[in-house]
């Protein structure tokens, strides 16, 4: 206890890096995610080609080469000047929108081609076909996977912790320096992880739970 | 050929199409040239940058490094294949002595990220006085996570399995880890390959890690060989290089996976799954235990 209780402003600077890092690059993801679903649906094959390219580039290459990447061989190109956070918010985005972009393309897919058949038939429009009749039936299988990414993505923040951003993963470094107890201060940090992830998981379930259909 | 977004494209449709090929192609390529612009023109392309791939102590150092990421691969997925076999047959376990112990486990351990843990192992026991090298940190971390994360891949494949198996395996007067052991995990597991090596793809990529603790993997080496000036700071070479090696292999197995998924398919002995969507959502909240 006297770890948390002397680190108590560490705790809460890290953890708040942290969640900013979270709901940046969540942000992020959402957005760059299901614009390559959009390209990976898309009838043009150049859009298709492009989106399953980058997902197939990205998914197999580890996170921390992206970070790597950010960190150290980016600044050599000299495009924009990043500085570490900006580095791993982008790091994050690019590599979560993949798993994002194949979460939402395969809720896309689960609607039945009958559903956009009928609303053609129908006399709908696309706009009409889409935001009434085929997401709203692909959103129930799209969100309990979304989530689970949302909480790797959580998880993965402390990665950046390795490439000098104070989040999280970092109070192990300082707790080091200042000669603290290392095992009681990192379980701590390993418990309030578990305290940001079980309530997702348990929204996850619960929605999960309720919107299972059966096709 | 109508997909669930799209009507067969008609002429002016097609018309339209050929135009957003023609836009998307220009852009696709203008972004690329820029970045191959960008990579030009801060000189990364000259062949000083890349002399270092035609020395031998390089190449033996890639292939050594190279060795030590499958090394600890290797050593983690077995592991964590054994662990996640206890792990379900504790969840599935009638006994609430096994059950209550192993589900805290898979939940502590999926909610714990992968890092967090190999710190654990490595600065953490080190207050204790057990030195851990970091190869061994870099493998019980990866066995812990991915053992808990596989453990609910079988759990969910053993629940798919049609309750006939069960009941005729009682029924031939098996005990209940017979029916586990010999009936119902063989089955699940086959099932749930295709699953589990996607997993397995995902430790491969989670050995990278290790960089963070200085293991002496593909990344720590990048670093190092890009800080020398004798070969002009290659960090950007070597960054596509070692990337390159990851996204070969990865493919690699995701290859295996569907190489067998297509086998199994042909394969009579396979019992088809009471309900394949199951399956299938498992395979979806799991891949993105990224």
């Amino acid at each position: 206890m006297s770890v948390l209780s002397t680190y108590s402003d560490l705790f809460l600077r890290a953890f708040g890096t942290t969640i900013q890092l979270f709901l940046y690059s969540a942000v992020g993801s959402l957005v760059l995610g299901t614009l390559l679903a959009m390209l990976r649906v898309s009838p043009v094959p150049v859009f298709r080609v492009t989106g399953t390219a980058y997902v197939t580039l990205v998914r197999n290459t580890p996170l921390t080469l992206v970070f790597f990447f950010f960190a150290f061989a980016y600044p050599l190109l000299k495009i924009v000047r990043l500085d570490p956070f900006q580095g791993a918010v982008v790091a994050l985005t690019l590599y979560t929108s993949a798993f994002i972009c194949e979460v939402v393309r395969s809720g896309i897919n689960t609607v039945p081609v009958g559903q956009a058949e009928a609303s053609r038939a129908l006399g709908l429009t696309f706009g009409q076909m889409l935001f009434s009749v085929v997401l709203p039936q692909a959103m129930r299988s799209v969100v309990p996977p979304l989530v689970s990414t949302l909480i790797a993505l959580l998880k993965n923040t402390t990665i950046a912790a390795g490439f000098s951003v104070s989040d999280a993963g970092s109070i192990s470094y300082v707790l080091s320096d200042e000669g603290a107890n290392m095992l009681v201060g990192l379980s701590w940090v390993a418990f309030c992880f578990v305290l940001l992830v079980i309530p997702l998981t348990l929204v996850q379930r619960a929605l999960e739970k309720r919107w299972s259909v059966a096709r | 050929m109508s997909s669930v977004l799209f009507d067969v494209p008609g002429p002016r449709a097609r018309m339209r199409h050929r135009l957003f090929a023609a836009v998307g192609l220009l852009g696709v390529l203008g972004v690329l040239g820029f970045i191959g612009y960008r990579f030009y023109d801060s000189g990364q392309f000259e062949p000083r940058m890349w002399e270092w791939l035609q020395y031998e102590t390089v190449q033996l150092e890639l292939v050594k490094r190279l060795g030590n990421t499958l090394k600890a691969f290797a050593l983690a997925a077995l592991l964590a294949v054994l662990l996640g076999a206890i792990l379900a047959a504790g969840r599935l376990s009638e006994h609430a002595v096994w059950r209550v112990p192993a589900t805290f486990l898979v939940e502590v351990f999926r909610a714990v990220p992968l890092l967090i843990l190999i710190f654990l192992f490595y600065y953490g026991l080190s207050t204790v006085q057990i030195k851990l090298t970091p190869f061994v940190a870099v493998v019980a971390a990866l066995t812990l996570y991915n053992g808990s994360v596989l453990a609910e891949v079988f759990r969910a494949g053993v629940l798919s399995l049609p309750r006939g198996q069960t009941e005729a395996a009682y029924a031939l007067g098996m005990r209940k880890t017979q029916v586990m052991v010999q009936v119902l995990l063989p089955q699940a597991l086959r099932a749930m390959l295709p699953t589990i090596i996607s997993q397995l793809v995902v430790l491969l990529k989670d050995t990278a890690l290790g960089f963070i603790i200085e293991y002496e993997e593909l990344l720590n080496y990048a670093k190092y060989l890009g800080s020398q000036g004798q070969f002009g700071r290659p960090l950007v070479p070597m960054t596509i290089v070692i990337a390159a090696i990851y996204i070969v292999l990865c493919l690699l197995l995701t290859w295996v996976a569907t190489w067998l998924e297509k086998r199994n398919r042909r394969n009579k002995k396979v019992i088809e799954p009471r309900n394949k969507d199951d399956i299938e959502k498992v395979a979806l909240t799991n891949a993105s235990g990224i």
